[in-house]
């Protein structure tokens, strides 16, 4: 191909681009990217790293407070970056589109999905009213969501997160755009719903020929949809290449990284261990209810001295419902906790200060878990006054104590919590719950709110305190990955049931029963033949469980 | 100029002058002011003459001293009033999110029927029956002004409540007490801070138009309000005597109206609403 | 109908609030601290006197008849003798009521579309000049005590110009001009007064419509500025906007008092401004009844139409 045929075929070319917020905030330095027609970019990152801010750009738009300073920005050869405000947005939705993290907050509340499917066409005077709607059920269809003729009538609050979704992306590719930017369209969703809406998405983006940016921070989600991978890091580019090469063979240390995390959580096979004979928690028969609607139905399992149980489920399965009463926080309409060998009284409030200090909660989002108020100091020494009622300085030497089992340095108890970041904030969490000696601390989701490589520095941290301390976790996740690297046994929920329980290495090689059987093929792998196979064998499984899996 | 990391915009420092301006007048009245306050230095109504900077008033004496003591009086009792609102309404909205449903329903049932009756009616009504003293005055406008910041003090304790570090501290057994004052209010002081500041605001122009009207602080005592009721005739023969009190009342108003309006403008962490009402 | 339950709960809602401050209202003026009798004859009063006064008040009977007995009165129009002037309360406070409501009609015409419209271009331009100059002068006028304004007013339109009158005079069979004339000034010193508190929280509630994620969508989907405002995000700020006039019609009644007192209107606010110096307590209850339920009346209506224009109940039922 020659050199201006090459040019041609060249959708969007970006040279240099540069996105500052505020008075100093750099989001984007010199980034160069290029995008054929039809070709699928994966855009790599951390939180912070710019890509969201990028995929944004290519719609020459920037969030209120960011604008873009420099660089190029050419969509079919032409500077898209000089437009004036008619240009762009007689360019928006027409030729780009984009699709954001949440549907749900992203659908006017008061239309029907109808109504702003078919407002791009109507408002571009691209189509009639009638074709609009013709084409938003054509849409429906091929995106595989129910009831398609009829669906454009329901209003968002009528629609799951994952038909939600699928509905965004109808309303982007209403106007056949030549570009779709979709900023992480299946983080939101369950595994089971994600490995759907990927492969719809791709379907749809092949039979279109439609090219995509397509945001995300997990590789696996990316390997089987992009034909490209750019890799970025606080807002400059770190590597690009094709998938195979940056999945196979990477050559910054970062991106190694990247991809060495994500292969540990594909490879792990738990944590062996013996079957404990002291049980820290035994679970027996709980079932918890909201007025009528049953969120735990009888689950019972027992958790033994320092062994990590990992409770797994999608969105409604009723892991954290679970997590919540082993604290006493929620009462269980039926069944109990025994602690040791004593019952637990169902509500925190009867507990003795023993049995409210033996038993920890950290949850999921560091932010909203520390007090902004106080120092580092305070929130950890506050529970060790509080359970072990000691002097002043034998305070500060424990609070010194619990920041060096934790890996943050001895100055930090004069830090507010603002101005850590969000492993270390998980950090401070972890310590204040090992501030009591518990026996068992439940982890509530505690690495899913952060980074892939911060979430797996954390894990670390969490089986060598295991080692050292013999502390047992109850470790509720939606994520296998995680279950494999760091659980000795694990119990998979389905909609309040225990459908699954045993060692984690038996449950995953042979999985005993048809849910969990899906759940672990709906993981992504890091190979780009994943999706098409996990296609293939869920059709295989939906015509008849009966046949054998390979 | 960065107070905590916020720009603070010309309008916040105008206010905070105003207000420093006034606060000095009141403490240092008898020094500040030219003459005593009930001396006759000229004729009524006298315009603004060398000696007396803003006149004389209907039977002659110093505008501009008047309206210094008369300021003590306002604003002491205007502070007083707005004080004990804010820690009634603080007060029972905290307790009734930190206790269980039962009392933040009833107290919540209560309140709604004060909360639907506007304030005048009711305290032209108490006054009617209960005569109009200063300690009937403040305690009246206490009680119904604290409705008001209830309503907004149990949502700000609503949101943080349940945030996650609320929690930690009530599963850990810490008390009511420790809960209130050690894990919810720190972070509820921006928004109640701005409410201090429009209650004052309220109860400030609230008690001038009573004094106005005839029914708020009754003479001796003078306070701005009724500086304009003695002297509204004035307008009638082209003089501006009643001008005066109403403006300091007014200027006075804004400063602390600009403050606030700089204090609801910073973001405040996720922690309550900064609304207004 | 879901919306039409959801009406009537409301209303009567709004009844039962309106009794339970009915309540409050009698109990104030008739059982606080201190007989009402010795509170309106003082500390000298002989015990005959008293007696006297207190079976002409009707004292004797217990507390909760007397209610009964009032509340039925007032649902028969019977609003109590006054005690200065021993006339029917009614037919002084019918009248009245009458110029009250015209007056406070007057204003709320001006007031309402000048804010609203006001505050939502101000928050659609949100930072540009309008914006900053609105919120400057509303600033000022909500500083500013309403005699203060009126004196003002008084000075520039009155005294200066010569253009209305000082003093509000009405009178019956008055000409509908007239009477506009008349009322001007009253009723541009509450329009002046209101239109800045409802500027201010129409800005406010709009704003927080335009930061909502779909109307970012809508921007992205390269709808034009008026596109996104008009389909969008009016349709969603409906509902908090009207909350807003219904609060401040219902702050209007009450501001009404002072104007009227300024301007010597022969309003409602007068009339109880008067009665409560003179201590006529059974004048006091009925006009602080009549405010009473405009309030709450108000109040519940801003309670129904905001829900109703919020789209979830007004949608299909949800999942």
């Amino acid at each position: 191909m020659t050199s201006t045929e090459a040019k041609m075929d060249l959708l969007l070319d970006i040279k240099g681009l540069r996105i500052e917020a505020g008075a100093s905030a750099v989001l984007a330095d010199g980034i160069d990217l290029v995008l054929r027609r039809g070709e699928v970019l994966g855009l790599i990152g951390e939180s912070g790293a710019g890509k969201s801010t990028l995929g944004l750009a290519a719609l020459v738009y920037a969030r209120p407070g960011c604008r873009i300073t420099a660089g190029q920005i050419l969509l079919s050869g032409k500077d898209i970056r000089g437009l004036n405000a008619k240009g762009r947005r007689a360019l928006r939705g027409v030729r780009v589109a984009y699709v954001a993290q949440s549907a749900a907050s992203a659908f006017n509340p008061a239309m029907t999905l109808m109504q702003q499917v078919c407002e791009g066409p109507l408002r571009h005077g691209i189509m009639n009213r009638k074709d609009a709607e013709a084409n938003a059920v054509a849409l429906f269809k091929a995106l595989d969501l129910p009831d398609p003729a009829n669906f454009g009538s329901r209003y968002p609050h009528e629609a799951s997160g994952g038909q939600l979704q699928r509905a965004m992306v109808a309303m982007a590719m209403s106007c056949r755009p030549d570009l779709l930017v979709l900023d992480e369209p299946t983080t939101a969703l369950d595994v089971t719903t994600q490995i759907e809406v990927l492969a719809k998405l791709r379907e749809l983006i092949r039979d279109y020929g439609t090219a995509a940016l397509y945001v995300t921070h997990d590789l696996s989600v990316v390997a089987q949809i992009a034909d490209r991978i750019l890799v970025l890091r606080y807002g400059k580019m770190v590597e690009t290449g094709t998938t195979t090469e940056i999945l196979t063979t990477p050559t910054s240390s970062y991106t190694r990284a990247l991809v060495a995390e994500r292969q540990a959580a594909m490879s792990g096979q738990g944590v062996a261990g013996a079957p404990r004979a002291a049980t820290v928690l035994a679970v027996e028969d709980v079932t918890i209810k909201y007025g009528t609607l049953t969120a735990v139905d009888r689950v019972g399992f027992k958790v033994g001295r320092a062994e990590t149980v990992a409770v797994v489920g999608e969105s409604g399965s009723g892991k954290s419902t679970l997590a919540y009463a082993a604290v006493g926080q929620i009462v269980p309409a039926g069944g109990g906790f025994l602690f040791g060998e004593t019952p637990l009284p169902p509500s925190y409030k009867a507990r003795t200060a023993d049995q409210r200090r033996r038993i920890q909660l950290i949850y999921q989002l560091p932010d909203i878990a520390l007090n902004p108020r106080q120092t580092i100091g305070d929130i950890l020494g506050r529970p060790v006054a509080f359970f072990e009622k000691l002097p002043r300085a034998a305070v500060r030497a424990r609070v010194a104590e619990l920041l060096r089992l934790v890996g943050l340095p001895e100055d930090f108890v004069t830090r507010l919590p603002g101005q850590l970041s969000g492993g270390q904030k998980q950090r401070v969490c972890i310590a204040r719950a090992l501030a009591a000696r518990p026996d068992l601390v439940i982890c509530d989701e505690v690495t899913s709110a952060l980074d892939p490589l911060v979430a797996e520095d954390i894990l670390k941290l969490l089986k060598q305190l295991q080692d050292e301390l013999g502390v047992s976790y109850l470790f509720i996740t939606h994520d296998l990955g995680t279950v494999k690297r760091i659980a000795h046994r694990v119990v998979v929920m389905l909609k309040g049931r225990m459908v699954a329980e045993g060692a984690t290495a038996a449950i995953f090689d042979t999985p005993p029963d048809d849910y969990t059987r899906r759940l672990l093929l709906s993981v992504p792998e890091m190979r780009t033949d994943w999706l098409d196979e996990a296609l293939k064998r869920r059709d295989i499984w939906r015509a008849g469980p009966a046949t054998a899996l390979a | 100029m960065k107070i905590g990391g916020h720009k603070v915009p010309v309008t916040a420092y105008i206010g905070a002058l105003i207000v420093l301006l006034a606060l000095i007048a009141i403490l240092f009245a008898p020094w500040v002011a030219p003459y005593p306050q009930t001396k006759i230095v000229g004729g009524v109504w006298d315009p603004p003459n060398a000696h007396d900077l803003l006149g004389t008033d209907s039977i002659g004496r110093d505008m501009l001293s008047r309206l210094i003591f008369g300021g003590r009086t306002s604003v002491t009792i205007a502070l007083v009033a707005t004080t004990l609102t804010m820690i009634i309404g603080i007060g029972l909205g905290f307790l009734a999110v930190a206790t269980n449903k039962i009392v933040d329903n009833i107290l919540s049932r209560i309140i709604d029927v004060m909360l639907a009756m506007p304030i005048l009616i009711f305290a032209l009504m108490v006054f009617a029956v209960l005569g109009t003293s200063i300690p009937i005055m403040i305690i009246t406008i206490s009680t119904l002004e604290s409705t008001r910041v209830f309503r907004l003090a149990r949502a700000v304790a609503m949101n943080i409540t349940v945030l996650d570090y609320v929690q930690v501290a009530r599963l850990r057994g810490e008390g009511v007490g420790w809960v209130i004052f050690r894990e919810i209010l720190p972070n509820a002081l921006p928004p109640l801070i701005a409410e201090f500041g429009l209650r004052f605001c309220f109860t400030f122009l609230f008690i001038a138009s009573l004094s106005f009207l005839g029914l708020g602080i009754q003479p001796p005592a003078a306070d701005w309000g009724s500086m304009v009721h003695d002297n509204a005739q004035a307008i009638s023969f082209g003089g501006y005597a009643p001008l005066f009190p109403a403006g300091a009342i007014a200027l006075v108003t804004i400063g602390v109206n600009l403050i606030v309006d700089w204090l609801l403008s910073i973001h405040a962490l996720p922690s309550g609403t900064g609304a207004e009402v | 109908m879901e919306i039409l339950r959801f009406i009537a709960t409301r209303a009567a809602l709004g009844v039962l609030t309106l009794i339970a401050v009915s309540l409050l209202l009698y109990l104030g003026t008739q059982l606080l601290p201190g007989d009402v009798a010795s509170a309106l004859l003082g500390q000298s009063a002989t015990p005959e006197a008293l007696a006297v006064l207190r079976a002409k008040l009707g004292l004797n009977v217990p507390a909760w008849l007397r209610y009964l007995h009032w509340l039925w009165g007032v649902l028969h129009g019977n609003l109590g003798t006054s005690l200065t002037s021993g006339t029917p309360i009614a037919s002084a406070l019918m009248p009245r009521l009458a110029n009250t409501l015209f007056l406070a009609g007057y204003a709320a015409i001006i007031a309402v579309p000048l804010a609203v419209g006001l505050g939502i271009l101000a928050a659609i331009r949100e930072g540009g000049i309008l914006d900053r100059v609105s919120t400057m002068l509303s600033l000022a006028t909500i500083s500013f005590p309403e005699f203060f304004v009126s004196y003002i007013l008084i000075v520039v339109f009155a005294s200066q110009l010569g253009w209305l009158p000082s003093l509000a005079t009405v009178y019956d069979g008055m000409g509908f001009w007239d009477r506009v004339d008349a009322t001007t000034l009253p009723a541009l010193t509450l329009v002046l007064v209101v239109v800045a508190h409802m500027l201010r929280m129409t800005r406010t509630s709009t704003l927080a419509v335009m930061s909502a994620p779909y109307v970012e969508t809508a921007f992205l989907k390269g709808l034009s500025r008026s596109q996104v405002v008009l389909g969008h995000a009016l349709p969603n700020a409906l509902g908090p906007i009207i909350a807003v006039v219904a609060l401040n019609l219902a702050y209007l009644v009450v501001g009404v008092v002072v104007v009227e007192v300024v301007f010597v209107y022969p309003g409602v606010g007068q009339l109880m401004v008067d009665a409560v110096s003179k201590r006529d307590l059974p004048t006091v209850q009925a006009c602080g009844l009549v405010f009473a339920i405009a309030f709450i009346g108000l109040n519940t209506l801003a309670d129904i139409l905001a829900a109703l224009a919020n789209p979830r109940l007004r949608g299909r039922r949800g999942r």
